[in-house]
């Protein structure tokens, strides 16, 4: 009886909101991830947690006294079917913002769209820095919030001598590129770092891992510093499990292997390798866990990871509602103006800030890998690591700085006293 | 009176306070007269449960003393608690700090064993039980605690493995123990290993004579310890005033020289296996394509798809079979045959067969269908990869010499990948089936007007080739990931090893996709792998202008039209 009852107020409530949604409009929030191709396999996942954070705005009563609608779009894992679906989501579905993106090269494409249109794009992911435009907050990790830390931690652990193993794309060379340049400012010299580049989805590692093992017997111990990418991480691991290298000899730290990537294989050979993140789901917080049981309770799955990209995409969610309430509009220059300073709690405890560079303020996290595919916190940060969108270790963006409440500028060269504009690659 | 009373309740009071310890969990009575000598910073003796107990809350540094103190116990169950410590089966109740075994249970919930009572603690939720961290340095030390206990070990195995960890580690600490297990030990191979770490030991010592004795020891000593431990020797004679003879630094630097000269001829045996290696994932990968596209001419760019459906095939029966991840294996050979072997037959039968002698429209259709076949396998089972399992004997490697092991699942590998091919050559040549097949591809309509019903024929050799891609496909899932885009990373290289070889040629495929193989991997180390794939490409391209039907041509009437 009650249940026949909630039902009919369940229907009703619906249709009424259908017609408050038609009668005043919604905040159309859009969401650029791929669903199918390659990239499909992370970018799905990031598309549910979008919808699960506007349900759960909805639930709260919306915003500003409105309903969120998503607007999900499929660009296929199609680099410039990425620019295009912007466009449709700007100028005909006129969204208010966007949650989008994986890939650097998806984000290229949707750049020049978004600094036309004046849109807002939230970009989740890790990448490789030297880049800050108006119109986009970068809520993943930048190379001093990843790479860096991950190579003092190992530093500390006494490696002296490093293999930086990379798929051949921009990410991997650039952040290499950074972390040369920051392993011989520490002193390590040009014979103890091996750089080696692979191709997307690269199966035959047993070469690599041979040279990687001979590169790690003269007497000093060796770490791998990985920034393979995807699922050619799979084969790597087990190849190197295969041919004996444990990581209690050779240690490998990834920057692209989370819970997720871990739950599609067996993790056995892989236990004790590393990854560097700012968020585990093995985190232990009382938000953590409020937001694993609400995942699992919107995707009726109970055995449904959380990862990295995932908590990105959360505070970036919260950010943007919160810099909407606080501007009392969508309006993009005003939201944008409202987001610096802004602070969100971190699912692993303290809190995310928004700085003036568009990048975050973050914890870093290193952990190990362990049996059932998650990770052991094993280093932590002391504070917040501010997030830096030109490296301090690339000749080419030493003096830049980006800073668009005081200098209005993404790519300021204290050097020249010039800005060039955000789109101006450190190249 | 009055102070009796007060003294009573008071007792009264903390007599309570013991009885709720006990309700919450036995650790935090372990840990009770350890928390108040903490308090009162007086020195007691340790007992062994709580040194378990304090594992859960201990920093790792802290947990090492912890874990050194626990096997100084000499309980009987410091081995197992170390051990599952160490693979990762100890854990604790977040609630109450008690440590526990857990077992998964129907419910999905798990039940809680205390490693110290042995009583069953009852259900659980995952989360509530928490996994006692470890991390590299821990495993480390557990390894060389557990080598130690277990060098006197009756097992063969155990004591082999326990031998290498002392190897490892070659401490100055463990020379006693060494000694020991030296004068007990029959086995010739361990008693190398032994020996060897003996010598590296006596390298750090102080003795001159000893030192060079060891030297002259590891002389052609191929592990890679010795190695490091040569390298570690000439650093320490570099760097400190140690007194270090002349003599000896170049003794160890000529036996360095000399180990460095037999890995460089272990270098070349292992690459040439690495190349077959990979010639024999090629070769699996490019025989069906040597039928469909061979043998009948169909450009079919479906062929990866079939790869990809036969190692799903694989995913599914292990999961049917999740205790018999070896046998599974072997049932999954057949069965992936049949799985793409009869989507082979209908795609045949539905397409292409009205579209011969129409290459181009093949090469859209079938292409066509390779995207429906991924997208189905997408819908089924999700986007993600699935998790095959690699058994146990395909993992770990062939010993040839301490510097040289060759990996068990390429080996398995190269071996089902040649046993496949001569199946097939056999199924060609030595059956009715197969000879129809030929006549047909020689000679159509002579061969329908001998009554050969060249439609099934044609329908049947489609799926033999599909049937043989899926085949392939079991093989892959054990080497690289199943998801629905396994195919599309070999359907390039099928052609280009089918192309090279000879169309229509099995012996040609099987050179072509070994030399390849070999190739590519004396190409990789000096030019990287990106690069290595390009120069091999670019040969292919020139060997083509010059031999346009690849290495072994077909001769015959085919051969004209």
């Amino acid at each position: 009886m009650m249940g026949k009852f909630s039902k009919i107020a369940g229907v009703a409530a619906l249709t009424l909101g259908a017609a408050i949604a038609q009668a005043s409009d919604t905040i159309k929030v859009g969401v650029l991830h791929s669903l199918s191709g390659t990239m499909a396999i992370s970018e799905t996942t990031l598309k549910d947690t979008v919808l699960m954070m506007v349900e759960d705005q909805n639930k709260k009563g919306g915003l500003l006294g409105k309903k969120l609608e998503a607007v999900v779009v499929d660009p296929a894992s199609n680099w410039p079917l990425f620019a295009e679906k912007t466009r449709e989501l700007l100028a005909k579905d006129k969204v208010d913002v966007i949650f989008g993106c994986w890939t650097s090269v998806s984000r290229k494409s949707v750049l020049p769209v978004v600094e036309e249109l004046n849109g807002l794009l939230f970009y989740p992911v890790q990448y490789e820095g030297e880049e800050s435009s108006k119109n986009v907050f970068y809520t993943g990790a930048a190379p001093n919030q990843q790479a860096i830390p991950a190579v003092d931690y190992l530093m500390d652990q006494g490696v002296k001598r490093w293999v930086l193993a990379g798929t051949d794309y921009v990410y991997p060379r650039t952040t290499n590129k950074i972390l040369e340049s920051y392993l011989k400012s520490k002193g390590v010299s040009d014979k103890d770092i091996m750089i080696n580049y692979t191709p997307f989805g690269h199966s035959d590692w047993q070469t690599i891992v041979s040279d990687v093992k001979k590169f790690g017997s003269t007497g000093k111990k060796a770490a791998v510093v990985s920034t393979i990418n995807g699922d050619a991480n799979v084969p790597f691991y087990k190849e190197l499990a295969n041919q004996g290298v444990s990581a209690e000899d050779i240690p490998v730290v990834a920057f692209s292997v989370g819970e997720e990537e871990l739950s599609g294989f067996d993790t056995k050979p892989l236990v004790g390798h590393l990854a560097a993140w700012n968020y585990f789901m093995s985190a232990e917080s009382d938000a953590n866990d409020e937001f694993i049981d609400k995942w699992h309770a919107f995707t009726k799955n109970d055995e449904r990871v959380t990862n990295d990209p995932m908590e990105a995409t959360y505070i970036g969610f919260k950010m943007w509602t919160a810099a909407v309430e606080k501007a009392g509009s969508v309006d993009v220059d005003k939201v944008r103006s409202n987001m610096y300073g802004l602070e969100v709690p971190n699912l692993t405890g303290g809190t995310a800030v928004m700085n003036t560079n568009h990048h975050l303020s973050k914890p870093v996290l290193i952990g190990e890998i362990q049996e059932d595919g998650q990770f052991d916190i094993v280093w932590k940060t002391d504070s917040e690591v501010k997030g830096d969108a030109w490296t301090d270790f690339l000749p080419e963006s030493k003096n830049l700085v980006s800073d668009w409440k005081s200098l209005d500028c993404g790519n300021y060269n204290t050097a020249t006293k010039v800005c060039a504009g955000s789109q101006v690659a450190a190249e | 009176m009055k102070l009796f009373k007060t003294l009573l309740l008071c007792t009264f009071a903390l007599g309570n306070v013991f009885t709720a310890h006990a309700n919450d969990g036995e650790c935090q009575k372990h840990l009770q007269s350890y928390n108040q000598s903490i308090e009162s910073n007086t020195n007691y003796q340790s007992d062994f449960n709580e040194l378990v107990c304090r594992l859960v809350d201990a920093s790792y540094q802290e947990k090492e003393t912890l874990i050194n103190s626990i096997v100084a116990s000499e309980n009987n169950k410091a081995l197992l608690i170390i051990e599952s410590l160490k693979s990762a089966d100890l854990f604790y109740n977040k609630k109450n700090g008690d440590v526990v075994t857990r077992k998964k249970l129907e419910n999905g919930k798990y039940q809680a064993t205390s490693i110290l009572s042995n009583e069953v603690l009852g259900e659980f939720k995952k989360r509530t039980l928490r996994k006692v961290g470890i991390n590299n340095n821990l495993r480390r030390t557990i390894n060389g605690l557990v080598a130690e206990l277990q060098i006197s070990s009756n097992d063969v195995s155990l004591r082999e493995s326990a031998a290498a960890e002392l190897l490892k580690s070659a401490e100055i600490s463990a020379l006693p123990l060494l000694e020991k297990a030296l004068i007990k030990e029959e086995n010739e191979k361990i008693k190398e290993i032994l020996l060897t770490a003996r010598a590296l030991i006596y390298l750090q010592s102080d003795d001159q004579l000893a030192r060079i004795e060891a030297i002259k020891f590891l002389d052609g000593s191929l592990y890679t310890e010795t190695r490091n431990g040569l390298h570690a020797f000439l650093n320490r004679a570099k760097q400190e005033n140690n007194g270090y003879a002349k003599v000896e630094v170049q003794l160890a630097q000529k036996t360095l020289d000399d180990i460095n000269e037999l890995m460089k001829l272990n270098g070349v045996l292992e690459n040439v296996y690495f190349g077959v290696a990979l010639g024999a994932v090629l070769l699996l990968a490019a025989i069906g394509l040597a039928i469909t596209f061979g043998v009948m001419g169909v450009i079919n760019m479906a062929h990866g798809e079939m790869i990809m459906l036969g190692a799903y095939t694989t995913f599914v029966i292990q999961q049917l079979m999740p205790n018999n991840i070896g046998l599974s294996l072997v049932v999954a050979v057949p069965a992936a045959f049949l799985v793409s072997g009869l989507v082979g037959v209908l795609i045949e039968r539905s397409v292409i067969r009205h579209l011969y002698g129409r290459p181009l429209e093949t090469l859209l259709a079938t292409f066509g269908i390779s995207l429906v076949l991924q997208q189905a396998v997408r819908s089924i089972f999700g986007p993600l990869n699935q998790d095959v399992q690699t058994p146990d004997w395909m993992a770990g490697t062939f010993t040839v010499n301490a510097g040289l092991e060759l990996t068990f699942n390429r080996l398995y590998i190269i071996i089902f990948s040649l046993l496949v091919l001569a199946a097939l050559a056999v199924v060609l040549k030595k059956t009715l089936f197969g000879l129809q097949m030929r006549a047909v591809t020689m000679n159509r309509p002579m061969a329908s007007s001998m009554g050969i019903k060249t439609g099934w024929v044609d329908a049947l050799t489609f799926g033999l080739g599909s049937g043989i891609a899926g085949i392939a496909g079991v093989a892959l899932s054990q080497l690289t990931n199943v998801g629905p885009n396994l195919g599309q990373q070999y359907i390039i290289d099928s052609f280009m090893v089918v192309v090279f070889g000879g169309v229509g040629n099995l012996w040609g495929t099987l050179v072509g996709a070994m030399s390849l193989g070999i190739a590519n991997k004396i190409f990789e180390p000096m030019a990287g792998a990106v690069l290595a794939k390009i120069i091999v490409l670019v040969a292919i391209i020139l060997f083509i202008q010059k031999r346009p039907r690849g290495l072994f041509a077909l001769k015959g009437r085919s051969v004209e039209d």
